[in-house]
């Protein structure tokens, strides 16, 4: 049996989740082979030939996978995908753009956010929201699905030694064209791979007072999050966003700040190991989940707390 | 131009669902339905570009048992002018579903075809993906804004790292956001009117698709539950606990 799995990259490194996502192909068990699909992306194929218990790298360099367009991408990959029993990619915006379209070239269903390998066709998935967990048998010829990052440790980005196969053959679907891109820029970990996250709602105020939470983070090298009420109010950008339809995190310590703990907020961070809670009202749905709650003014306790640590 | 529109019935979203105890599937029994959120901000997009005017009429599809008829009226109390419903058993896989809207996009012929990015119930994200595979259309999924031009769609799509623009060829999939634009409430005239507005139920054997899918569903169990914890009196209580207790700094 052989899986193949999508690569995320920017053209230029490769990102972590590609190895947790090898991570998930490895519990399926069989070759694994990688495709790196972009445009002057040679050196992220190196990399990707370096990853533990990857056997093969297989590169698409060309202008039409440049912005990884789910319509040329797409069928780049169904032209490679004869002979794979699994096809992964990681559950990113990206690989959630791209991985539905391949499977219904394929004619085939596909899993999203998979958080579990029971077996070579048998899978675990949350759905509403986290609130349950669904074991799902597919009995599709090819199983594609985008694996949850935070629910698999990743394997090593060194020690493989894989071939590099050049694929030749040019997938440009013509239907759509890349514009422009407004990409956050930030020296702080990236949220979903931090060991730290501070995330900041409706309760912060505005968007300057963030400001506070990211002198916090400074101190304890974290990433900042933020409630959807807090990106809706325009208080910080869209990527920031945790929960059931924002990024799901999983770190070591997770600090909440003016967030009540809707339903679809917990869903993207309840997983992680240590939960702490700073809220003013005592009856805050956060504090159910919290490990440490600290019922306070958060404009009171936040520069102490940086101060303090 | 046509817009069609597709819209689930899903479970209200301030419901927390509960897992039946025999684990075969969460409990819907007596559970408030409401139309899909995503698929709200799909209908508004819709009611707005024709408000614009630059869309003439907008048809709204679900698919699913007769109780969908009821989000289909609430798409038609908002500015929808007609209804579709395919007749299945509710909760068909998501392959499916995209069969099924292919083949009522290839009779009505719409310019764009607006889906929300996700049902909250099966938190799948991929229907609208799927849609435009099989039609091959482009897809601008996730939109956070969208501008129509000379046979062409503009749209900035809210990813991981930040915005996306993409430049889309019509006919088009988009697929809504949450910061797309705000939905607005039916006003009772429009309820009312709405009820007289045409609803077709047409069925998969009429459209040629076989609803059939390949992914069992064997079991869904209540996630870890998490306990409370404790609360802390003071700033430095808080510091000793995560250095020395939980041991995280
Ligand atoms: C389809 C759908 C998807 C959604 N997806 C997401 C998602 O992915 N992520 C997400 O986060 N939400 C999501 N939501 C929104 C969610 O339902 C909540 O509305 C949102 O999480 C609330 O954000 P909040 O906790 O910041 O705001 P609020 O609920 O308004 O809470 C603010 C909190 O701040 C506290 N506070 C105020 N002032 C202070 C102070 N000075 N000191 C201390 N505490 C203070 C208050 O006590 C309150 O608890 C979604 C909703 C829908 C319908
Ligand atoms: N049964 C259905 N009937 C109509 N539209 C649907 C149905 N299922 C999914 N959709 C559409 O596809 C979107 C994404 O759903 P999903 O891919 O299941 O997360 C929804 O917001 C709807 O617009």
């Amino acid at each position: 049996m052989s899986i193949l799995v999508i690569a995320e990259h920017d053209n230029s490194a490769l990102k972590p989740v590609t190895l947790t996502t090898v991570a998930a192909a490895s519990q399926i068990g069989g070759d694994i082979s990688v495709l790196v699909a972009g445009s002057g992306c040679a050196a992220v194929a190196e990399q990707a030939a370096k990853i533990a218990g990857v056997g093969k790298v297989l590169l698409a360099d060309d202008a039409a996978y440049e912005h990884q367009l789910a319509e040329n991408v797409s069928r780049l990959v169904v032209s490679v995908a004869a002979g794979y029993g699994h096809i992964l990619a990681p559950a990113t915006t990206t690989g959630k753009n791209l991985l539905p379209r391949v499977a219904a070239l394929l004619d085939v269903n596909q899993l999203s956010e998979v958080i579990a390998v029971v077996s070579p066709d048998t899978f675990k998935r949350p759905i509403y929201a986290g609130n349950a967990i669904a074991t799902v048998q597919s009995e599709d010829a090819v199983k594609v699905m985008t694996v949850r990052g935070t629910a698999f440790d990743a394997v090593a980005a060194e020690g493989g030694n894989a071939a590099i196969e050049t694929i030749g053959e040019r997938c440009d679907a013509g239907l759509s064209r890349f514009v422009s891109e407004e990409l956050a820029k930030s020296d702080r970990p990236e949220l979903t791979a931090a060991r730290v996250v501070v995330s900041g709602g409706r309760g912060m105020g505005s968007g300057d007072n963030f400001a506070l939470l990211e002198k916090l983070a400074d101190k304890l090298g974290a990433a900042v999050g933020a409630s959807r009420a807090a990106v809706d109010a325009g208080f910080v950008p869209n990527d920031m966003q945790v929960g059931q339809t924002g990024k799901m995190v999983a770190p070591e310590l997770y600090i909440a700040v003016g967030i009540s703990g809707a339903i679809q907020h917990l869903a993207g961070m309840k997983d992680s190991k240590v939960i702490v809670a700073i809220n003013k009202d005592e009856e805050a749905p956060i504090f159910q989940v919290a490990d440490y709650g600290l019922v306070a003014d958060l404009f009171e306790v936040l520069p102490e707390l940086e101060q303090k640590l | 131009m046509k817009v069609l529109v597709a819209v689930k019935r899903v479970i209200d979203y301030n419901v927390k669902v509960r897992v039946k105890a025999d684990q075969s599937d969460v409990d819907l029994a007596n559970v408030k339905m409401a139309m899909n959120p995503f698929c709200e901000i799909a209908v508004e997009q819709a009611v707005r570009l024709k408000e614009a005017g630059q869309a003439d009429e907008i048809v709204v599809v679900s698919i699913g048992s007769k109780s969908c008829d009821e989000q289909l009226r609430t798409a038609l109390a908002l500015g929808a002018d007609r209804a579709i419903r395919v007749d299945t058993e509710d909760g068909p896989d998501s392959l499916s579903v995209a069969k099924l809207l292919a083949e009522v996009v290839k009779k009505e012929q719409p310019g764009l075809i607006i889906l929300g990015k996700q049902a909250i119930d099966s938190d799948n994200n991929q229907t609208g993906q799927m849609l435009a595979a099989l039609l091959d259309y482009p897809q601008g999924t996730f939109a956070f804004a969208m501008e129509l031009t000379d046979g062409r769609v503009n749209v900035t799509r809210e990813i991981d790292g930040g915005l996306q623009t993409v430049d889309l060829q019509l006919p088009a999939i988009v697929t809504t956001d949450l910061r797309l634009n705000e939905p607005r409430y039916a006003s009772l005239p429009n309820i009312m009117k709405a009820k007289r507005k045409p609803l077709d139920v047409l069925t998969p054997d009429e459209l040629g698709v076989s609803v059939a899918g390949k992914v069992k569903l064997l079991k869904v169990e209540p996630p870890a539950e998490r306990q409370a914890g404790i609360k802390v009196g003071s700033v430095d209580e808080l510091v000793d606990k995560l250095k020395n207790e939980a041991k995280v700094i």
